[in-house]
């Protein structure tokens, strides 16, 4: 059996219900809720979003893997995303994509070995005039050039 | 033609998050000018404007609210797509930022339009700046009574290109996976939890405003001449000052790039323009004198798409570009119909081979046949959004193939300005750790 859903789960979900004629519109603001409190997604994350929204694990797990947000596999306490799409790669992401990789010892994809920092390449985040875009925890950094990759790092190394 | 300030109209001079700001430039005139019409009135007044979606189609919005089934016993509903995720565009997200107010006061006149009651604006996760700004503005409207009994739920996705097709959209606003659905039946006849339902862009909603308190006929005369009202064009890539500019429809496309921002950067030399974001056929530089309107664009065979101009020079590898541009779309493919989540791949890899210097005269034919699998046979237009580009790329650019092709390599050695660009599909993921999958299904 499902175990109970902690109380603030619910207590943050029932706060939006009313918005919604659907209950299961609260799907995604349900996972969003319980990635913030487990800092990803995992079994009884899902589990617990299931049992406030009267659904199944299988299906929060079906909708959160649709989704780039939502972490299914453990990441760092600080999320660090690059754009590499068309507007970004034309001045010069891949060099600042080089610059974190060496600063922080890891590939695109991966999390330093701390568990601290997840270091990833993202799909077109939308600062396309503000080119190349850097989000960190979800905060866009705009015009980032290499030289900037190693500030940005020390300033999360020193929040840690 | 000079820049023309209609939808950021005031936000140089005012904070216009502000409501009291807002008010102060006359906000929310439009909308008690709205409300003392009837809906049929409101319909009739939009469809005159001839107000077209700038969205991507291009489809005027009069029409689509005229219908809706507003005799149906279901609520009706209004749905903002905020989920702008088209590579090149970020015009959508200056207006939730700079001037929420006029995106509210459009949703609540569309709102009136077709008798809602019920306001969703489905936000891209990605936005938490301008979420909390949109919300914040929402608020505000709401305490000073402004929503009548109508109410407006700013919901935020969570990370899928696709959801900004509107039927994905509204499937991930259900709480689902965000997966187009067939047509018909339209969103206007069943849409939201299978009601009526009108979606619109941000920009077309935020004209809304416009439209009413200048009135449709005197709309109507500016800009093109069918494609009336201003646009904020993005321009981003190679060009000395990137940024967003509001213009009329119609103005030259060389105005706005070799003008406003600033022509070429670093005075090299223009090789192409993706005139409406990545998702639609490119351009040549002797094609730029064209308008910037929807069929002054359809005549060159290409969409005036989300008013979005990627501008590449002379250092770029059309191979390159055609092989980013397609990991995108297969990263983005939601997987629900067979030729596009397949034929997106098999895309990648002809391409990934003919940029190694192993592709074949024979490939470029191949990638053809593959486009032509794909077009028409898929539910949405994602499957077209990977195809139209890399045909233009290759019919425009066919030179660059071939010399990938005979040369066996790519005839940039490495100097490419997107050289080694890294795509996420390509990189490092972590398997989803599950120790115990049997301990999983029967917890």
């Amino acid at each position: 059996m499902s175990p109970a859903a902690p109380r603030d789960l619910a207590t943050k979900v029932e706060a939006i219900a009313h918005r919604y004629p659907d209950r299961r519109s609260l799907t995604l603001p349900a996972l969003r809720f319980a990635q913030e409190e487990h800092g990803w997604l995992p079994p009884e994350a899902l589990r617990e979003v299931a049992e406030v929204l009267d659904l199944t694990p299988a299906y929060c797990e079906a909708v959160a893997s649709f989704y780039d947000m939502f972490h299914l596999a453990p990441v760092g306490r600080h999320m660090v995303e690059i754009c590499t799409n068309l507007s970004c790669a034309l001045v010069g992401a891949q060099r600042v994509v080089e610059a974190f990789e060496s600063t922080l010892g890891v590939k695109a994809g991966e999390t330093t070995e701390d568990g601290e920092i997840t270091f990833r390449a993202v799909e077109c985040l939308g600062g396309c005039g503000y080119a190349p875009v850097v989000t960190v925890d979800n905060r866009y950094r705009q015009h980032v050039s290499p030289e900037d990759a190693a500030a940005i790092v020390e300033e999360l190394r020193a929040t840690a | 033609m000079p820049l023309l300030s209609e939808l950021l109209k005031g936000t140089g001079e005012h904070d216009l998050t502000r409501l009291d700001e807002y008010r102060a430039i006359g906000g929310y005139e439009a909308l008690a000018k709205a409300r003392a019409m009837t809906s049929d009135q409101l319909i009739e007044e939009m469809s005159k404007a001839n107000l077209r979606g700038r969205g991507g189609a291009g489809f005027p919005i009069g029409r689509k609210a005229s219908l809706i089934a507003r005799d149906s016993p279901k609520p009706k509903y209004v749905v903002v797509n905020a989920d702008e995720s088209e590579p090149g565009a970020f015009k959508d997200r200056q207006v939730m930022d700079q001037v929420p107010h006029r995106l509210i006061e459009g949703s609540l006149i569309a709102a009136h339009a077709i008798e809602s009651k019920d306001v969703f604006i489905y936000i891209r996760g990605e936005y938490l700046a301008e979420y909390e700004t949109l919300q914040a503005a929402v608020d505000e409207a709401e305490a000073a009574g402004l929503f009548d009994d109508v109410s407006v739920v700013v919901h935020r996705g969570a990370g899928a290109y696709i959801c900004g097709e509107e039927t994905a959209l509204l499937d991930s606003l259900e709480g689902r996976r965000g997966q187009p659905r067939p047509r018909p039946p339209f969103p206007p006849v069943q849409g939201l939890y299978n009601a009526p339902t009108q979606v619109n862009n941000v920009c077309t909603i935020a004209t809304l405003p416009i439209v009413i308190s200048m009135g449709a006929e005197k709309f109507a005369e500016t800009g093109a001449a069918t494609a009336p009202g201003t646009a904020i064009f993005s321009v981003s890539g190679n060009v000395e000052r990137p940024g967003n500019y509001e213009l009329v429809l119609g103005t030259p496309m060389r105005e706005l790039i070799y003008e406003h921002a600033g022509g070429i950067a670093g005075g090299r030399k223009l090789k192409a323009v993706l005139p409406g974001g990545s998702s639609v056929p490119a351009l040549t530089p002797d094609q730029i004198d064209v308008p910037l309107d929807y069929d002054a664009l359809a005549e060159l065979k290409t969409f005036f798409g989300a008013a979005s101009l990627i501008v590449v020079d002379d250092r770029c590898c059309m191979v390159q570009l055609a092989l980013r541009s397609t990991q995108f779309y297969m990263h983005e493919s939601c997987g629900k119909c067979t030729p596009c989540r397949e034929g997106t791949r098999w895309m990648v890899q002809i391409l990934e081979k003919i940029e190694r210097g192993d592709g074949e005269l024979s490939d470029l034919e191949l990638l053809e046949s593959i486009n032509g699998r794909i077009l028409g046979k898929v539910l949405c237009a994602l499957g077209e959004f990977a195809v139209y580009p890399v045909s233009s790329y290759i019919a425009h650019w066919r030179d660059e193939f071939v010399a990938h092709i005979r040369q066996g390599r790519c005839p940039y050695e490495g100097r490419s300005s997107i050289e080694g660009i890294i795509a996420p599909s390509e990189q490092h993921h972590h398997a989803a750790v599950v120790e115990n999958p049997l301990a999983v299904i029967s917890a």
